[in-house]
């Protein structure tokens, strides 16, 4: 008797909560609502960190909580809360609908009930048991730190991991009701390296989605070979002369420019704040002829890959840019209402305490006709940006990125290690400056944080070449 | 449940589990805020949150550690549980223990706590500050990223030797950034942010002013030819400069290799004689202050650079066991315990004779380039190897008039920065993150696209 009171008041994860939510719809749609939209999540995630040869911390941690999201015309109130009770989830409906300050119409005739259940966990169930334990995770966190003590120049050495795994359930006004389980796990090893009054560090980060046992297969002797040879190379660099010049920018993480400094302001959100220079350009030349970039979620074990978005759509792949001219804006249930750009299953957030937004998934310039060569051949007096660190873009679209470990070209050949530089400028200049793209791209994993939080993303291009842009030094 | 009940659930659930030593930090929350756009509600939102950080010892006293949401007692029960599985792999090399100090008095002040205002009260009070804003210049087009909010939450620490602590707070915060655009020229966006313990506390007026003056002020700019150039940091920038290199402070990047300092740099010169900095989480003008840190240790005034010199550390309890001290109040609760500063206070030391008083950066009439807010921080900081290149918001002065700067950054070092600052204004001013006069440096690097 008691369990089944509890089940008929309390969403359950792995259960059947159609009537609960259900009642949760038609009483907000009772109250006024035009919509309304429940995601719920139940997450189970670990960190471990290795530094030196020792595990330092091993954090588990877990949340449950529900985020509920009321639209009246063209506004919408959220309301996020860890109660999952029948009567926690209806006070927060009469708070956004209070909020919204609705109190003049009844609409339970449009809501006709959720459609069936579609159950994109089922074969995901198993994925918790299948992951590495934090034993194994452990051993083999230290056997990479282990790798990256090749001299005496290392410093410090830390190896970290974390999973995510994220169990949703998302139904609203328009049917939908879906459920998944998503996760991520990420590795990253860093180094500094230092001698006399020379310092440099190194640092990568590989991670995939839905792959329980891609952990167990990263190679960490390369990674830590890879992590080694870019802090020595780096170690006795000098810094870099500011100026213009063309730069080279390498492939995968190279495309965290792109993803910045012009995918953002493909995102609907940036059309309703007004501050993308592309909102009109639709079908208009943004790009030189030589790129075009595609934002997409389906790409199998990618960072940024997903079943169904967390407003309960498949994801599609989005051809933004086709050969310079705009295609398409990354777009989900707010950016459709608001701009009329049709949802994209872009609607992404962080966790049930943020309201979906349109977010990139797994975004990247396309692959060229030309060799990494061909590019450096073509400068004869530029920059190599070989690994690119963070950055950011202002309100007005300027952008400003570190490199991490760059080289000087001259004469068409890679020459000295610079540190200290930096990219800047601003999309709409740099874009139709992309004049070559290479043969070999390739994607890395990364975390955006954005306006619904920070969620995980992949960046990617092969190899390309601009013509001129400010580079940052002393 | 209440903070009491929890520490009791959580004590017999422990029992129960046969876990003799443990703590937990709390935090619950309720928040409200609103954006809007060209006078309309966009988005409203409300949360409510708690999260919990449960530590437990096992009998090799090894400490594990869990972090959940749910506070249920079947949620306390699995978090001890599963902590007391991380313990397994607690780390062995740096013992974690209780703070001596977590029992200590704690200074008790006015908290200041306000009522909620409501959301239509917040809705209302934003979109009148927008439209204000907006109406305020004909360039001003928008306001894109705006939003006020009031927070109210409640902070706990307990450990199964008799310690607990709590305090409540309220704080609201409201930001305006508008964007301006003329013809032919590119756009411009700039803001202003206001912190208080209650709406009722922020100076809406004074926020819409700042995000006005900015914005507007560099409409007509220059860019600026690369080359070294005589800086004057505002007191904002020169915070966000210290923040960024606060690892020299703390003992924990210390003995992870990722400072600057190392564990025999106390006493070492560090900047010109005439720079005092302290760290002063309780001072009056901290909106944001806490009385104890994580590990329940009290909050105090520490001298970080007296006289040029460093005096101290900030520390945890394991960091100040290390160093043969005390810890200092900036821990915060973790299975690797971080520790950071709260409220960076710089001064003009009484050593300042050396300082070029010529140099105020409102009567200067010589070349100089004045950073008034530096961006990108997480990008441009490289604070293991003591480098920075920001991008900033700014202006040239040259011959008597001020031309805003178009886009540009500066570059440097810190160590080269602390040692070559020419003056410190005498005049401190308060910001979001602290409190700091007006810094003048000799010849930073500055990036520009002419």
């Amino acid at each position: 008797m008691l369990s089944s009171q509890i089940k008929l008041n309390e969403i359950e994860f792995g259960s059947c909560n159609k009537d609960l939510l259900e009642e949760v719809i038609f009483y907000g749609m009772g109250l006024g609502a035009d919509f309304v939209e429940i995601f719920i999540e139940n997450t189970d995630n670990a960190s471990v960190l290795a530094e030196e040869d020792f595990i330092t911390s091993v954090s588990p941690s877990f949340g449950k909580g529900a985020g509920i999201r009321i639209f009246k015309d063209k506004r919408d109130g959220f309301v996020s809360t860890n109660d999952l009770t029948k009567q926690g989830l209806m006070r927060s409906v009469s708070q956004a609908i209070e909020m919204l300050d609705i109190s003049d119409k009844n609409n339970r005739e449009l809501f006709n009930g959720l459609n069936k259940h579609k159950d994109y966990s089922l074969s995901k169930k198993k994925w918790i048991n299948e992951v590495p334990s934090i034993h194994e995770i452990s051993e083999k966190l230290l056997a990479s730190t282990k790798s990256l003590k090749k001299n005496s120049k290392i410093i410090t050495r830390k190896g970290s991991y974390s999973r995510n795994l994220q169990e949703v359930i998302i139904a609203s006004s328009d049917g939908t009701y879906v459920s998944d389980i998503r996760l991520h796990q990420t590795v990253g090893l860093n180094v500094i390296a230092s001698d006399a009054q020379y310092r440099s560090s190194g640092s990568r980060r590989f991670g995939s989605s839905g792959m329980p046992h891609e952990f167990r297969l990263w190679d960490h002797e390369k990674a830590a070979n890879d992590v080694f040879e870019s802090s020595m190379n780096m170690l006795y660099a000098d810094y870099v002369d500011a100026g213009q010049m063309p730069v080279v920018l390498a492939n995968k993480f190279g495309g965290v420019i792109f993803h910045e400094a012009c995918g953002h302001l493909l995102e609907t959100t940036q059309i309703e704040r007004g501050t993308t220079p592309f909102e009109n350009k639709l079908n208009e030349k943004i790009a030189h002829e030589s790129v075009t970039a595609i934002d997409e979620g389906i790409s199998e074990g990618s960072f940024g890959s997903l079943s169904v978005d967390d407003e309960g759509m498949e994801p599609e792949k989005s051809v933004l840019i086709k050969d310079g001219i705009l295609k398409k804006f990354i777009s989900d249930r707010a950016g459709e209402l608001r701009t009329g750009h049709k949802r994209t299953g872009s609607g992404r957030r962080q966790n049930y305490s943020f309201a979906a937004a349109s977010r990139m998934r797994n975004t990247y310039i396309a692959k060229g006709e030309h060799s990494k060569e061909d590019l450096i051949n073509s400068i004869s007096d530029g920059l190599y940006c070989k690994s690119m660190g963070g950055g950011s873009v202002g309100a007005t679209g300027q952008f400003n990125f570190a490199v991490e470990e760059g080289y000087l070209i001259k004469n068409g050949k890679l020459t000295n290690p610079v540190k200290g530089a930096t990219l800047i400028g601003e999309a709409k200049e740099v874009m139709p400056k992309i004049s070559m793209c290479g043969n070999d791209l390739e994607l890395a994993p990364g975390f955006c944080g954005s306006i619904s939080g920070s969620v995980n993303v992949t960046v990617g291009q092969p190899h390309i070449k601009v013509d001129s842009i400010t580079v940052g030094g002393r | 449940m209440n903070s009491k009940e929890i520490t009791t659930q959580i004590s017999e659930a422990a029992d129960s589990l046969n876990l003799k030593k443990w703590d937990y930090g709390a935090s619950f929350s309720n928040d409200y805020s609103v954006q809007v756009d060209k006078g309309e509600a966009k988005q409203l939102k409300a949360s409510q949150k708690q999260i919990l950080t449960i530590r437990v010892w096992n009998e090799s006293n090894l400490v594990g550690i869990t972090t959940t949401s749910d506070i249920s007692e079947s949620g306390i029960k699995k978090a001890l549980y599963q902590a007391n599985i991380a313990s397994d792999f607690g780390n062995k090399n740096e013992r974690t223990e209780f703070s001596p100090l977590a029992k200590d008095p704690i200074e008790v002040k006015d908290t200041k706590e306000r009522n909620p205002v409501g959301i239509k009260k917040l809705l209302t009070l934003l979109r009148e500050a927008e439209v204000k804003l907006l109406e305020s210049h004909e360039s001003i087009k928008s306001v894109p990223y705006n939003g006020l909010s009031e927070s109210f939450y409640e902070r706990v620490y307990a450990n199964s030797d008799g310690a607990f602590r709590s305090y409540t707070k309220s704080q609201a915060a409201l930001y305006l950034y508008a964007r301006a655009e003329e013809k032919n020229k590119k756009p411009r966006s700039s803001g202003s942010v206001k912190l208080g313990y209650g709406v009722e506390d922020i100076d809406i007026e004074s926020c819409i002013k700042e995000a006005f003056n900015k914005t507007i002020s560099h409409l007509n700019y220059s860019p600026i030819k690369t080359d070294k150039y005589l800086i004057c940091f505002s007191p904002e920038s020169f915070l966000t400069i210290i923040n960024a290199f606060s690892s020299m402070f703390n003992a924990r990047s210390i003995l992870d290799g990722v400072s600057l300092s190392n564990k025999n740099s106390i006493g070492k010169k560090l900047s010109t004689e005439a720079l005092n900095i302290y760290d002063d989480g309780l001072h009056e003008k901290n909106i944001s202050s806490s009385p104890f840190d994580g590990e329940g240790t009290p909050t105090k005034r520490l001298c970080l650079i007296n006289k040029g010199r460093l005096e101290n550390f900030i520390h945890s309890e394991s960091t100040a066991r290390i160093f043969k001290t005390i810890p200092t109040g900036h821990a915060g609760l973790g299975s690797k315990v971080s520790v950071s500063p709260d409220w960076i206070v710089v001064e003009k030391s009484e050593e300042n004779s050396a300082l070029k008083t010529s140099l105020d950066h409102s009567t200067y009439e010589g070349e100089f380039v004045y950073i008034e807010e530096l961006n990108a921080i997480h990008a441009g900081v490289k604070a293991s190897q003591g480098s920075f290149s920001l991008p900033f918001d700014g202006w040239l002065y040259k011959n008597g008039k001020k031309i805003s700067i178009e886009s540009a950054t500066v570059a440097g070092d810190i160590k080269y920065l602390l040692k070559n600052i020419v003056n410190i204004e005498s005049n401190q001013e308060v910001t979001t993150s602290g409190i700091s006069p007006h810094i003048w440096v000799d010849e930073l690097s500055i990036t520009g696209d002419a």
